[in-house]
């Protein structure tokens, strides 16, 4: 396989809650166009570790680099207006505003009036929302919500898309959708998602990085990682 | 769009407003008129609160520190300058450059939305205090002495560049009143805007604006400042109207009159708050009158009533219903319209068997 370049890479990423090393010492690379999946139990650190690449958390030690800016420690919006789109775990999206209005807001960073109103509409034909497209935000579904945050990242038109759970709580159908929807937006951008659903991770990974107790303890085909005995340990608790 | 909707409405109400300025006069006694005026201060006054609260969710409990410093900068700089055109527009600089250097701080700093309430609320109440401290003559600016708890003369609005030719009480009211349809627009305007849609995304979710990449801060002291030069025009008007401005201003009663008018009138409406304030207003002045009920205990009471029963505001919750109404009368037609075509296809069964 190509690889091409590294986009995003994590040196001796360390983050501290107190006593606690929700993520320790991790080092990470994501190549270009590549889709990986984030896997481990509750608590192995892998939300932590997605929030220091995002800026909501700064890294205790150790950095990070998005295609050669440094970025531990930077804002939110200074990641993403590097083109990262993110969508976090507990949906993030503007309840008081209709589903076009929330698409608008995000293509209109980049573009002026016109085509961030072409580019709204494209969304929201890309998404099939529209049939929700003026309703309230707040007033929608679950996995209607989600889909309106993709929307939103992908209205921004970014090359790098970091999504946390984007299936938490949909349902069989709507998760095969997503699926769908993650391979597209990997057709242009390159990918880090971070997912409980093992089913889902078959529809859309070739390669995982399983993380355990704030480090990586293996990174493979999730094939390889499920028939692996280490990766079962973790998983049902069992000790060697 | 949600947001774009009604600025149709807000021209139709500011042609209401300006057809009701020109009979006001000759329908009204001479010192309604005047009354008049300085409520429009404070209904400018309550306009800014509803875009940097209702629109931008920042509680400014202190709105009233700029509106005051726009007060005292306009009777200092008038004194001064003899005369009211650069008065005012020095009144409005001055209330937007200590916003955007208190908000500096508070946003930058990012201090929660409840430590921001008290902040504000307190530089107001230091500036009440301050400001009644000035009562010696060597409290002066140039020719305006500041007069601690009396305060200080609020010289007449002028016509611009001729400092003799003074307007009639009438003609300031007309003034002011084109400053509370002019300011409404502007409003209505900016919340239409990239960046006022922007400021509401923020109120609706910070964390959200933020990862589509914008600097939040940034929009926040935007809207904050441009809040404050509006409050800072409010102040003016509202010590022109007595031709004279007091430490009260500043006060605690009056930072809480104007959270009320917003409730009252409802969060995410610029309208509201402006009919909240006459309306209240006139109740205050009526309550006033008598005896045998104070006042602030039946502000207090309908503070509370709005918060359990109406916690919208007067015009979301009338929208609300109107919105209701019309979508119960369109789902009712339609209703109506599938049982007549279902008839009318069991008549057609029946027929053909």
């Amino acid at each position: 396989m190509k690889r091409g370049e590294v986009v995003v890479e994590a040196r001796g990423l360390s983050m501290h809650f107190g006593g606690v090393r929700a993520v320790d010492q991790v080092d990470f690379s994501l190549w270009e166009n590549e889709l990986r999946c984030l896997i481990g139990p509750n608590g192995a650190g892998k939300s932590t570790f997605f929030k220091c690449l995002t800026g909501q958390l700064t890294p205790t030690m150790g950095d990070v680099v998005i295609r050669d800016v440094h970025v531990a420690g930077r804002e939110s919006h200074e990641i993403a207006a590097l083109g990262v789109g993110v969508k976090t775990q507990v949906p993030n999206v503007f309840d008081g505003l209709s589903a076009e209005e929330n698409i608008w807001i995000a293509a209109r960073r980049w573009h002026a009036a016109k085509r961030a109103k072409t580019l709204t509409a494209e969304t929201i034909e890309r998404l099939q929302l529209g049939d929700i497209r003026s309703d309230l935000v707040g007033a929608l579904a679950h996995g209607q919500r989600q889909w309106v945050e993709l929307g939103m990242v992908v209205a921004a038109e970014p090359w790098l898309v970091l999504l946390d759970e984007p299936a938490a709580g949909m349902t069989h159908e709507e998760t095969a959708r997503t699926a769908e929807l993650i391979q597209e937006i990997n057709q242009t951008a390159a990918m880090i998602v971070v997912e409980h659903d093992m089913q889902f991770i078959r529809m859309i990974s070739r390669q995982v990085t399983l993380f355990h107790e704030g480090r990586i303890l293996m990174e493979d085909t999730m094939d390889a990682i499920s028939s692996d005995p280490r990766a079962r340990e973790v998983y049902l608790g069992h000790r060697a | 769009m949600k947001i774009a909707q009604d600025f149709r409405g807000s021209v139709i109400v500011a042609i209401l407003a300006a057809l009701f300025t020109l009979i006001a006069p000759s329908i009204l006694e001479f010192f309604t008129i005047i009354t008049l005026t300085q409520v429009i201060g404070l209904a400018i006054l309550a306009l800014s609160l509803a875009l940097v609260w209702g629109y931008g969710g920042i509680l400014c409990f202190g709105q009233t520190a700029f509106f005051g410093l726009g007060a005292y900068a306009y009777a200092v700089a008038a004194t001064n300058i003899g005369g009211s055109t650069g008065a005012i527009l020095i009144a409005i600089l001055v209330a937007a450059a200590f916003a955007a250097i208190l908000g500096y701080f508070v946003f930058y700093g990012r201090v929660s939305d409840v430590y921001l309430a008290v902040i504000t609320l307190t530089v107001a109440l230091i500036l009440y205090s301050l400001i009644r401290r000035t009562s010696g003559p060597e409290y002066k600016i140039g020719n305006a002495l500041l007069g601690g708890f009396n305060g200080t003369g609020a010289p007449p609005i002028n016509s611009p560049g001729d400092g003799a030719a003074m307007l009639f009480p009438e003609h300031t009211f007309y003034v002011a009143m084109a400053a509370l349809i002019l300011v409404y627009l502007l409003c209505g305007w900016v919340v239409k805007t990239h960046f006022g849609r922007v400021c509401i995304a923020i109120r609706e979710n910070e964390t959200r604006a933020e990862l589509l990449a914008y600097d939040t801060r940034l929009y926040k002291l935007g809207i904050f400042t441009l809040g404050a030069a509006i409050a800072g025009l409010g102040g003016v008007f509202f010590c022109v109207g007595v031709s004279r401005v007091t430490p009260d201003v500043f006060s605690l009663s009056q930072s809480a009159l104007t959270i009320i008018w917003v409730i009252v009138g409802g969060r995410g409406t610029l309208i509201g708050p402006i009919l909240a304030t006459f309306a209240l207003y006139y109740l205050t002045s009526a309550l006033g009158a008598q005896q045998w009920l104070n006042t602030n205990l039946v502000l207090g009471v309908i503070l509370i009533g709005f918060v359990l029963l109406v916690p919208k505001g007067v015009i979301p919750s009338i929208t609300d219903w109107a919105d209701g109404r019309r979508e119960r009368r369109v789902s009712r037609s339609r209703e109506r319209r599938m049982r007549v075509r279902r008839s009318r296809a069991t008549a057609g069964t029946e027929a053909a068997e």
